[in-house]
Parts: C-alpha cells; sequence; structure tokens
C-alpha cells in the first residue's frame, strides 16, 4: 500500500469500525483512533514529502496509477506536490478538532461520526488525485454527507438550508461536470488518446477555442463551493443550521477544493482560457471580497457573520488566483490554510458559545469574557487573526496576495486591487463589533454562570490555535514550500 | 560591531508577556508587578548599555554615525521582494529604544501602586509587556513590512489596554474606535508599502534612504497624475503615520483613548505609540526629503502645523483633565510633525530633523509625567473632571512639585527641558516659512496658557470639599513622578545634535537669542493670563467663553468632528452602502437563486394537475397522442 | 372471404366498433359500462385480425390464432379487472370512476 492510499483506506476502515462501535462512548473512540491515525500520517506525508522532494523534482510525488475503466481511458492516479501536501495535513487537524468538538455528540452518534469521516474521505480524495474523474468522483463524496450532516443533525430551517446547500453545490458539479468532460474531449488536441490525468492534458495545448469556452464553466463549477459571489448564498444558510463540527469541515475544509479546484483544473489546464476571461472573474471575486465584508457588518447572528466573513475571505483566494502570479498564488494557497483553521476555530468557538447560551444573537449575548473567558479569550484572537494581525496566518496570506496582485500595473488591476485591500478596514468592523458587543461589556443576569470549558474543547481549540500561530509567525518555511511547488504551474501560465 | 543582542531589548517583554498572559490566574499580584519591572529593567539596561556602545565605542566613518542592522529572511514575496525581520541600529532607533524602555520602565512601577487591587493585576502587566514589545520591534525595524507588522501589534495593544475596563461601554467603544481608525489610517500606509517594494524592488531602509542609491535619484521614472509615484507611496504612508500619531484628521480617537488606565495613556498616548508617526517619517526622511524636492515633506508640516494648532485651541476648553492632556499631546505631535516638515539635510539646514527628535525625547519625558500626576491626582480624587479639583498642592506635595515642573517644561521656560527643543522647532520654522512660524508661537502661547489653567485648576484654586480627603500617592508612584520629573529639568542640556541629525553627522547647535526670547516671552504671557484667570475663582473665565460665544462652542465640542466622522460611518456607510448590501443579498442574490428553486416546485405544482386521478384522462391523453403520431405518420409516408 | 362484401366494409364496421368502445371508455362512469367498452376495443381488434387474415393471406392462419390468442387474454384480464373491481366495491362501496380517484400526484 502506498503512502497516498493510505488516507483514503484508513477513513474507510474507521468507518468499518464504527459500524461496529456501539454508543456515543465508544463511537467517538474510535473516530478520534482513526482522525489521529490520519493526523500521525498527514504529519508523516509532510517529512516524507520533503525527503523525496530533495532527490525528485517532477511536479508530483509519489505518484501511482492503475487503469479503473479502460474504455474512457479512466485511472485511479494519485500524487501530490506541496500545495496537496499542506491541504493534506489541514484536513487531518480540522477533522481531528472537530471530533473533538463533537464530543458531546448524543444524537445518533455513531450515524453522525460516519458521515464525518465519509466526507473527510472525499476531501482526501480529491486532494490526492491527479485523474480528473476520481476527483470528480471524491468531490460528490465530500459533497453528499453534507446534505444528511446538515439535515439530519442541523438546528433550525434545516432541511430547507440543507436541500438549498446541496442543490447549489450540486448545480455547480453539473456545470463542471460539462467543464471536465469537455477537457477530457479536447486532450487529444495533439494527437494522443483522450485522457483524464491532469498532467497529460498539461503537456497538450487544448486549443483556443475550447479553453475559452470551458474555462468559465470549470471555473464557476468549483467557485461555488469556494463561495464565489454571486453564488455564496447557500455558505451562510447552510452553516447557520449545520451542527458546529460540521460547519468546521465545511468552512475549513470543503470550501477549499474550490480553491484547489480552480488552481489545479481550471488555471493550470486552461492557462489561455484563465487569461482571457480573467478579467470577468476579477471583478466578480473582488466584488466578493469587500462584498461579504460589508454584508458581515449588518449580520447579528454569530454563524451569519462567519458565513459573510468567509465570502470575503475565500473571494481573496479567488482573487488572487486571478493574479496569475507567483506570489499571489503562494498568498492563495496560504489564505486558504489560515482562513480553514481560523474559521474552524470560529465555528468551534460559536458551537460552544451557543451550547452554553442557547443563542447565537450578539445583541442578546454579552460579558462572556468575565463568564466563559478561555472561549473568550480565543475568540479575541481568532479575530485578530481574521482581521489579518501581523503574528497570525491571515496576515502572511494577505500580504502574499496584495504584493503579488499588485504586480500588474494597469488600472483595472489596481483598481480591483485596493477595493480589496480596503477590505481590511471593513473586517475590522465587523471582528470589533462582535467582540465589542458579545464578549466585552457588562455580564447579563442570564449569563452568570455558565459551565466552564472542558478538556476536549481545550484540545480542539488549540488543534487550531497552534497552526494559525505557527503560520503566522514562521511562515518561511511553509510558503517557500508552496512557492517551489507552484513554479511548474506558473510556467504553464507565463507560456 | 556587533549588535545582535539588542534583539533581546524587545524579546524580554515578550517573554514577560508569554509568562504572565498564559499563567495570569496562578501567578500572584505581587509576584507578576516584579516580574514585569524586573524584566523591563533588563530591557532598560540593554538600551542604555547599547547606546554608550554605538555613541562612544563605534568609530565614526567620514564623522558619520554607522548605521549597522543585523536580519534574517522572514518571508519571500518574490525573487527579490521579501520581508526581513532584524534590528537596525542608528542614532534615532537608539534613541526611540532608551525612551521607550525608560518610560515602560517607569510606569511599570507606577503601575504597581496605580492599579493595586484591580482584579486583572497580571493581565494589566501582560499587556504592557506586550505594547513594550511590539514598539521595540517597531523601533528596532529593517523595513518598511517589519515597522508595519509591529505598528499593527501596537495598535493591538492599545486596543487591549484601551479596553482594559471592558465591563464599561465607553471604554468599549473608544478601543474600538482607536483601533478602526488607526487601521483604516494603516490602509493606506500598506498600499504605500506595496507601492514603494513594487517600485523600487525593495523594503529596505538601508537601500531606500541612501541618498546617493537608485532609488532617491531615479524617483521621477514612474509617475502617477503628475506626482511620482515614490511621491504618492511618501503621502500614503504619512496618511498611516497620521493615523497613529493622531494627526488632524485622523485625531479622533486619541481624546477617547483617555478611557484606558492612566498609565497607559502615559505610556502609550502620550510617550511611545502616538509618536510612532514622527518616527516612521523620520525613518524614512531622506526619501521625504529628496523625492520631489520634498512634496511629500510640505505636507508633513503643514498638516502637522494646522494640528498643532487645531489641538491647542480644543484643549484650552476641554474639562477633563485627560482631554486636556490628550489634545496637548496631539498639538505637540503636531509640532513634532512642523519641525519635520521644515527640516532640511544637511548639517546645520537639519535642524528641523534635530529638533523634532528632541523635542519628541524630552516631550516623552514630560508629558508621561504630567500624565503619571494626572494618575496620581485622580488616584486620590476618584475622578477626571477638573470642577471635582482644587487646592491639591495642600494634600499632594510631590505630586504638584513634579506637575508644576512638567508644566514649565512643555511651556518652554527655561531651563527646563522643553526650551531646548521648542527653541530648535522655532528656529527651524522661522527659517523655512513665517507663517509656520507665527503658528508654532500661538502654539507655544496657548501651550502654556491651557497647561497652567489645568495646572492652576488642580492644585491651587477653590478650596473644594473632598468626600475621602485625598493623599499622597504610595512610593511606587511618586518615585517615577520625581524621576521624570528630574529627567524634565536636565533633558534639555543633552548636546542632542551631536547624536541625532538627519545626516547622522553631529553638528553644534547654538541657541538663537532673538527668536528664543520671544518664545520664552509669549510662553511667560501664556502662563501669567493663566495664573490671572485661575489661580483664584475669578469671573475671567466666564466672560471670555462669553466674548468667543460660538467659537468656544465648537471648539468645547471639538469643532464637531466625532459628529462628523459618526455621520459618515454610522449614516452614510452603515445606512446607505452595508444596510442595502444585506437587503440586495437577502432580496435579489438569495432571492434569485431561491427562485429557480421555489420556481421548480412551482412549475411542478402546476404540472401535476394533469395527474388527475381519472385513467379516462390518461387514456384521453394516450388516445391523442396515438392519434397525432398516426396523422404524422401518416403525412410522412403518404408517399 | 365473403361473397359480395370487401374488405373496406368490414374494416369500416370494425372502426365504428372500436370508436364506440373508446367513447365508451371515455364517458363511461361505472367502472363495468368501462370494462364492457374495453371488451368491444377488443372485438374490433379481433376482427380485424381474422378479417385481414382472410382477405389479405387467405393460406395462413397466424391471424385467426392471434384472435384466439387475444379472446383468451381478454377474458384472463377481464377476470381480473372484475376481481379488482369486486375488491373496490368491498373497500368503498363503489364502482363509480368518481370515486376512485385517489391514485394520483
Amino acid at each position: 500500500m502506498d503512502i497516498l492510499s493510505l488516507f483514503v483506506v484508513v477513513p474507510v476502515i474507521t468507518i468499518l469500525a464504527l459500524f461496529l462501535a456501539k454508543g456515543l462512548k465508544q463511537s467517538r473512540i474510535v473516530a478520534m483512533a482513526g482522525s489521529l491515525v490520519q493526523l500521525a500520517m498527514a504529519f508523516h506525508l509532510v517529512y516524507a514529502y520533503v525527503k523525496e522532494r530533495a532527490i525528485n523534482d517532477d511536479i508530483m510525488v509519489f505518484m501511482r496509477d492503475v487503469v479503473w475503466y479502460e474504455d474512457f481511458n479512466i485511472h485511479y492516479a494519485i500524487g501530490v506536490d506541496g500545495i496537496s501536501v499542506a491541504l493534506i495535513t489541514l484536513t487531518a487537524i480540522v477533522v481531528l478538532a472537530g471530533v473533538f468538538i463533537s464530543w458531546m455528540m448524543e444524537d445518533l452518534p455513531k450515524e453522525f461520526f460516519v458521515s464525518l469521516i465519509v466526507l473527510a474521505t472525499g476531501v482526501y480524495g480529491f486532494f490526492i488525485s491527479i485523474d480528473l474523474f476520481t476527483m470528480f468522483v471524491f468531490y460528490e463524496i465530500a459533497v453528499i454527507p453534507m446534505y444528511l450532516l446538515i439535515g439530519i443533525w442541523g438546528t433550525g430551517p434545516k432541511e430547507h438550508a440543507a436541500m438549498k446547500l446541496t442543490l447549489m453545490l450540486m448545480g455547480a458539479s453539473a456545470v463542471l461536470l460539462v467543464g471536465i468532460l469537455g477537457i477530457y474531449l479536447n486532450s487529444n488536441a495533439d494527437g494522443g488518446p483522450l485522457t483524464f490525468n491532469i498532467l497529460e492534458i498539461a503537456q497538450v495545448n487544448i486549443p483556443f477555442a475550447a479553453q475559452q469556452l470551458f474555462f468559465p464553466l470549470t471555473f464557476i463549477g468549483f467557485a461555488v463551493l469556494g463561495a464565489l459571489f454571486p453564488f455564496h448564498t447557500w455558505s451562510p444558510d447552510g452553516h447557520a443550521s449545520a451542527p458546529t463540527a460540521v460547519s468546521m469541515l465545511h468552512a475549513g475544509v470543503l470550501m477549499k477544493l474550490g480553491g484547489y479546484g480552480v488552481f489545479r483544473v481550471a488555471m493550470f489546464l486552461l492557462p489561455e482560457g484563465a487569461m482571457d476571461w480573467s478579467w470577468f472573474f476579477i471583478i466578480l471575486s473582488a466584488t466578493g471580497v469587500i462584498y461579504g465584508a460589508l454584508g458581515a457588518v449588518r449580520q447579528t447572528d454569530l454563524k451569519y457573520i462567519n458565513a459573510y466573513s468567509s465570502v470575503s475571505h475565500l473571494g481573496m483566494v479567488l482573487f488572487a488566483l486571478l493574479m496569475l502570479n507567483k506570489t499571489a498564488w503562494t498568498g492563495a494557497i496560504l489564505q486558504s490554510l489560515s482562513h480553514g483553521f481560523m474559521t474552524a476555530l470560529f465555528f468551534a468557538l460559536i458551537g460552544m458559545i451557543y451550547g452554553r447560551t442557547k443563542t447565537r444573537d450578539i445583541y442578546k449575548l454579552g460579558g462572556l469574557l468575565k463568564v466563559i473567558p478561555f472561549i473568550s479569550v480565543v475568540y479575541v484572537i481568532a479575530g485578530m487573526a481574521s482581521l489579518g494581525l501581523p503574528g497570525f496566518s491571515g496576515f502572511t496570506a494577505e500580504m502574499n496576495i496584495f504584493v503579488g496582485a499588485f504586480q500588474h500595473t494597469d488600472m483595472f488591476h489596481r483598481v480591483a486591487t485596493i477595493v480589496s485591500i480596503s477590505a481590511i478596514v471593513v473586517t475590522a468592523v465587523y471582528i470589533l463589533r462582535v467582540i465589542g458587543l458579545m464578549l466585552m461589556g457588562p455580564v447579563k443576569s442570564e449569563f452568570k454562570d455558565l459551565p466552564k470549558v472542558r478538556w476536549y474543547e481545550v484540545t480542539g481549540i488549540l488543534l487550531l490555535l497552534i497552526p494559525i500561530t505557527a503560520l503566522g509567525v514562521a511562515p518561511l518555511w511553509i510558503s517557500d514550500l508552496i512557492m517551489e511547488s507552484i513554479k511548474p504551474f506558473i510556467q504553464g501560465v507565463i507560456q | 560591531m556587533n549588535f545582535s543582542y539588542t534583539i533581546l531589548i524587545p524579546l524580554i517583554p515578550f517573554v514577560v508577556f508569554l509568562i504572565l498572559g498564559l499563567n495570569h490566574k496562578r501567578i500572584k499580584p505581587a509576584v507578576s508587578g516584579y516580574i514585569g519591572v524586573f524584566g523591563l529593567m533588563a530591557s532598560a539596561f540593554l538600551s542604555y548599555f547599547t547606546a554608550y556602545k554605538y555613541f562612544f565605542t563605534v568609530p565614526k566613518i567620514d564623522g558619520i554615525y554607522q548605521q549597522i542592522t543585523h536580519k534574517t529572511v522572514w518571508m519571500n514575496f518574490t525573487d527579490t521582494l521579501h520581508i526581513d525581520m532584524g534590528v537596525l541600529i542608528d542614532p534615532i532607533s537608539i534613541m526611540m529604544l532608551i525612551v521607550v524602555t525608560t518610560i515602560s520602565l517607569l510606569v511599570h512601577i507606577y503601575s504597581r501602586g496605580y492599579m493595586k487591587g484591580d482584579p486583572g493585576y497580571t493581565k494589566f502587566f501582560a499587556f504592557l509587556g506586550l505594547f513594550t514589545f511590539s514598539m521595540l520591534g517597531l523601533v528596532l525595524a529593517t523595513n518598511l513590512f517589519q515597522i508595519y507588522i509591529f505598528w499593527e501589534l501596537v495598535g493591538v495593544s492599545s486596543f487591549l489596554l484601551i479596553g482594559y475596563y471592558y465591563t464599561k461601554p465607553s471604554a468599549i467603544i473608544a478601543a474600538k474606535k482607536a483601533f478602526i481608525v488607526t487601521r483604516f489610517a494603516d490602509l493606506f500606509f500598506l498600499i504605500g508599502i506595496i507601492t514603494i517594494g513594487f517600485y523600487t524592488g525593495t523594503f529596505d531602509f538601508e537601500t531606500l534612504n541612501d541618498p546617493t542609491g537608485e532609488v532617491i535619484t531615479n524617483w521621477a521614472s514612474t509617475s502617477f497624475m503628475g506626482l511620482s509615484v515614490l511621491t504618492w507611496a511618501l503621502i500614503l504612508i504619512f496618511i498611516g503615520g497620521a493615523g497613529k500619531s493622531a494627526m488632524f484628521p485622523l485625531h479622533i480617537w486619541l481624546p477617547d483613548a483617555m478611557e484606558g488606565p492612566t498609565p497607559v495613556s502615559a505610556l502609550i498616548h502620550a510617550a511611545t505609540m502616538v509618536v510612532a508617526g514622527v518616527y516612521l517619517v523620520a525613518r524614512l526622511f531622506p526619501m521625504y526629503y529628496f523625492i520631489e524636492d520634498g512634496f511629500a515633506l510640505n505636507i508633513v508640516a503643514y498638516v502637522g502645523g494646522f494640528s498643532s494648532l487645531f489641538a491647542a485651541i480644543i484643549a484650552i476648553t476641554q474639562k477633563d483633565i485627560k482631554r486636556v492632556l490628550a489634545f496637548s499631546t496631539m498639538s505637540q505631535i503636531g509640532y513634532m510633525m512642523m519641525a519635520l516638515g521644515v527640516s532640511g539635510y544637511d548639517g546645520h539646514e537639519g535642524v528641523g530633523y534635530m529638533a523634532s527628535m528632541f523635542h519628541l525625547f524630552t516631550h516623552s519625558m514630560f508629558k508621561a509625567l504630567l500624565f503619571l500626576g494626572a494618575g496620581s491626582v485622580i488616584h486620590a480624587v476618584h475622578s477626571n473632571m477638573m470642577g471635582d479639583m482644587g487646592n491639591l498642592k495642600k494634600y499632594m506635595p510631590i505630586t504638584n512639585i513634579t506637575f508644576l515642573i512638567a508644566a514649565f517644561a512643555i511651556a518652554g521656560v527655561p531651563p527646563f527641558a522643553g526650551f531646548w527643543s521648542k527653541d530648535e522647532i522655532l528656529v527651524a520654522a522661522f527659517e523655512y516659512s513665517k507663517p509656520l512660524y507665527a503658528v508654532g508661537l500661538i502654539v507655544a502661547g496657548l501651550t502654556a496658557f491651557y497647561m497652567f489653567r489645568l495646572y492652576f485648576s488642580i492644585f491651587h484654586g477653590k478650596k473644594t470639599a473632598y468626600k475621602h480627603t485625598p493623599h499622597e500617592a504610595p512610593a511606587s508612584m511618586t518615585f517615577p513622578l520625581l524621576f521624570l520629573a528630574v529627567m524634565s529639568v536636565v533633558a534639555g542640556f543633552i548636546p542632542f545634535s551631536n547624536f541625532v541629525t538627519a545626516n547622522k553627522e553631529p553638528f553644534e547647535a547654538h541657541l538663537n537669542y532673538p527668536l528664543a526670547a520671544i518664545a520664552v516671552a509669549t510662553g511667560l504671557i501664556g502662563i501669567i493670563l493663566a495664573y490671572v484667570f485661575y489661580k483664584n475663582p475669578t469671573e475671567y473665565p466666564a466672560k471670555c467663553r462669553k466674548a468667543f460665544g460660538s467659537f468656544y462652542k465648537w471648539a468645547y465640542a471639538k469643532f464637531y468632528m466625532d459628529e462628523l466622522y459618526f455621520f459618515v460611518t454610522r449614516k452614510i456607510i452603515f445606512n446607505c452602502v452595508s444596510q442595502p448590501i444585506a437587503w440586495f443579498d437577502k432580496n435579489v442574490i438569495d432571492a434569485f437563486m431561491e427562485g429557480i428553486g421555489s420556481g421548480t416546485l412551482k412549475a411542478s405544482e402546476k404540472t401535476k394537475k394533469m395527474q388527475s386521478g381519472y385513467f379516462q384522462d390518461y387514456a384521453m391523453a394516450f388516445v391523442g397522442g396515438v392519434v397525432v403520431i398516426s396523422i404524422v405518420l401518416i403525412y410522412i409516408f403518404k408517399n | 372471404m365473403i361473397l359480395g362484401v370487401s374488405i373496406y366494409e368490414i374494416l369500416s364496421l370494425t372502426t365504428i366498433l372500436f370508436f364506440i368502445g373508446i367513447y365508451g371508455f371515455f364517458t363511461r362512469k361505472n367502472l363495468i359500462s368501462v370494462l364492457m367498452s374495453i371488451e368491444l376495443i377488443l372485438n374490433a381488434t379481433v376482427i380485424n385480425f381474422v378479417v385481414i387474415n382472410k382477405y389479405m393471406f387467405p393460406e395462413k392462419l397466424e391471424g385467426a390464432i392471434f384472435g384466439i390468442f387475444i379472446i383468451a387474454v381478454a377474458a384472463a384480464e377481464t377476470a381480473l379487472a372484475i376481481a379488482i373491481i369486486i375488491n373496490l366495491y368491498r373497500q368503498i362501496t363503489s364502482v363509480e370512476v368518481d370515486d376512485t380517484t385517489t391514485l394520483k400526484y
């Protein structure tokens, strides 16, 4: 068994083990053990990758290729580069944190953890695939459990939210499928056989007309998952209804598939289409950045605020990807990582606050710093990270994006860049609004004594907080790792 | 010369922050106070040692102080652009090191008395440590991005400390306001930095500031709207500096920042953080001076001069003692900015630069003293309002004397520190532009007046009946007062031009006697007026208020700047931008997406009527279909 | 083969019979009547099979055999239908079409 396939096999084993488990206590132990193994594997993968990279300068390493369906030349082809390694580590951490946060999931625990791990399986599979079709299959595996997770374990108008989320994402994958098939059918432009393999397609010069046609389809197909304006409305409703761990996983990991897919498929395989269409999507993504931020200013529900903030932050990822240069792309990947940890942390904290106070309305909350100091302090830290305070991951990511975006000298890019940069002020406004209303101020009588934070909550929080700080304090190693991996991709665009 | 150990100067406070912050429940207050004080002592000692080593043992090259940097790459942007972290040792950074560590140490000592019994005692010291770390990192920054990083960090420490009494709504609002206003200014700062990085290919101060280097000789290469892009960048950077240094019109956060505990106001909002803008301009002074013949520098001069006058006028009318001091700070920083703006570069022409730094140095001493004195008064009276005080000299002799010394210093009475630095500023302004000199002189008079108004109202004046008899502060609080009082007397005698100059080449500064006499006379007039008005309760203040009428009202309301901002943010941005966006999102975009869903539902609702349940209807459709198909087939195959 | 009668006349007759059946199927409100109408349709079909066989391929028998098949199938079908109708009657004490519209949407 090769090192990468394990990332799909271990979750499957975990799922099988979960079927044998009984009750909350056993299921959560099994889920935790499985996720711990995953995390250990992710760390080992980082180590192995760095070692392998020193002697191997292929685009992808640890490659493996098994024919899956010969008639259409579909392979189970896997391989990773620095970017996928980083995102796999992100996934492993967030999943483990998610398990800890759902430690007290009383309601159908076994089924809950099974769905959660199925989702994780899809995400891992997506990140390791280099075959478009396999990738798409894993993508669907990741999206489907979402419906169950929100529809069954959610709160509020959960059926509606689950339906809306799933249908919008399915609609997007329909568009995406057309795009992928379009790429596939043009993959023999230089006379070879039709193929789904990304690396092989990248060698082919897909005709410009086809690139022009299929780029927007592929881009939108992935970007809906990355909450591209104006296709973001599933995200606030979906997050608001989802249970905590699901929000964490969804915003933290699943939405990253969007940016990753745009980068790995749309940009890499259709570079000319990307250049041709970039102006249009820059307008959309820059609008999304400022629009999400301004939208968050007026929300009163914590989860809505965070969902709109995600629209803004992920808009930044897409914006950076469209800038088509190394610095901005590094920033995009860093922002994906940073937002993953940050937003997962936010949702975890919101879940804890909601679990204690039974409300998410910031006008009803108040003075929490005195009552639940640990959660509140971490919330302040997460807020600071979110508004791009140096020393946290958001800063390094955003600076890469801004510096990268500024490399374009024409007026259009300049204006778009400045619009995006100005979102940092608006971000400060909504973050401080929440901190001011919810955490500071006099203690309200109904919240006088709330339960103290528990060990599993602390573990979950620390799992997420440590990477945020590490990325912010010492970004050199990871940013160089990513930049190194971006080089072959950027060359495709330059040519 | 190896100065890499100077990295410890900021790191020690940071370690203090970590120790206190992570264990703030476990450490006893008494212990945490000592940890903070001793940490700062170590930092301060290292700073003094560095100053000695740099100024007296490092040889000058061609009579110019060297610039020593130690740095390492922190993050790469492109092949040439990267953020470095490191330390830069040159005269101004050393001067700032001394200022920051000294004031911070004294504030730490003072806080041990002032904050006694506060439930968040340890947390307070942790925040102080964080602030000191950030400020020292800012001072030692080797490049624009490093300065920006620490710039944000001082911003957040300031937010935390202003909002220290976080259950008080006014403190929350003040903290938010301070953070958001400075953040807004930092937006321009950031754009400026990125612009410089893009057009010059470096963030490094050494490369940027080299007067013979590529950047300065080649500034005209790219232009935008008639000005060099670098000029634009410098203006943007100055906006950032103006935000932090509370220059008009970004000053609105500073008076409100006084909601924080008084030691914090002394440290952050009087002596160190608010002068960061001045330090920033001084740091980039060669760029400001040479690029586009100092176009950006002119803006600095006029903004500084205007802010200085603007704040001085408001300071006269305020009734809260900390707000008077806050506006005084703003006014004095405007003075420093103006001095930088009017400065030249070489030798004596650079007197403005020297004077600005000198004033920064002396101001930090006497303004910290004023704030700490005010803190001691507030501690005793439990009120900020001038109306609740009076005749305190009887109860608080040490505070009285030290406050008086500071007031003399800020009023520019010889031989106190403020006289020397202010005199140099006026000399520089006189040579540059007469109107700015006039502004400077008026401000000097106003400063003397409002400061002694404050002094007489607190320590003399009416005999107020106090609920609790005020008493002198404990030794931990009076020691810093005495120390700073001594500094406020002797700091003026430091031959500053031997150490800190624009081109790093020492020169001899001389007193310009006629100008000095005029300035002193103006100051004395202000003091005498204040004596007449406020030494004993009189009718004059009320009469004056009447005479100025609506102008007084405007000044008392701080010229309605707050209201203007609130109008723009609350009424325009919230109601006209954010609200419509929320509406748009809900009723257009989301409604469209939902519309697709509900449209499908509706369509199926309509079409399902066809399934009536009458099998005869279905049969009818079937037969109808057969008939239609038959007709079509017949039509097609009729031949 | 009937002398003096052409295939067209017989086919016209069966067509009329067929459409009478269709008409009855559409308009009767009683399920038994509907069933009877179906029988008419089937009868028309059977006659068609036999007649076309006889007139066009006199040497073959398939048409007649199919006719017998259809009669058999129709008998089975009728039995089934009657069974359903009887059961329906037991359930809702009605054999009216209007009362049996539950199977919809």
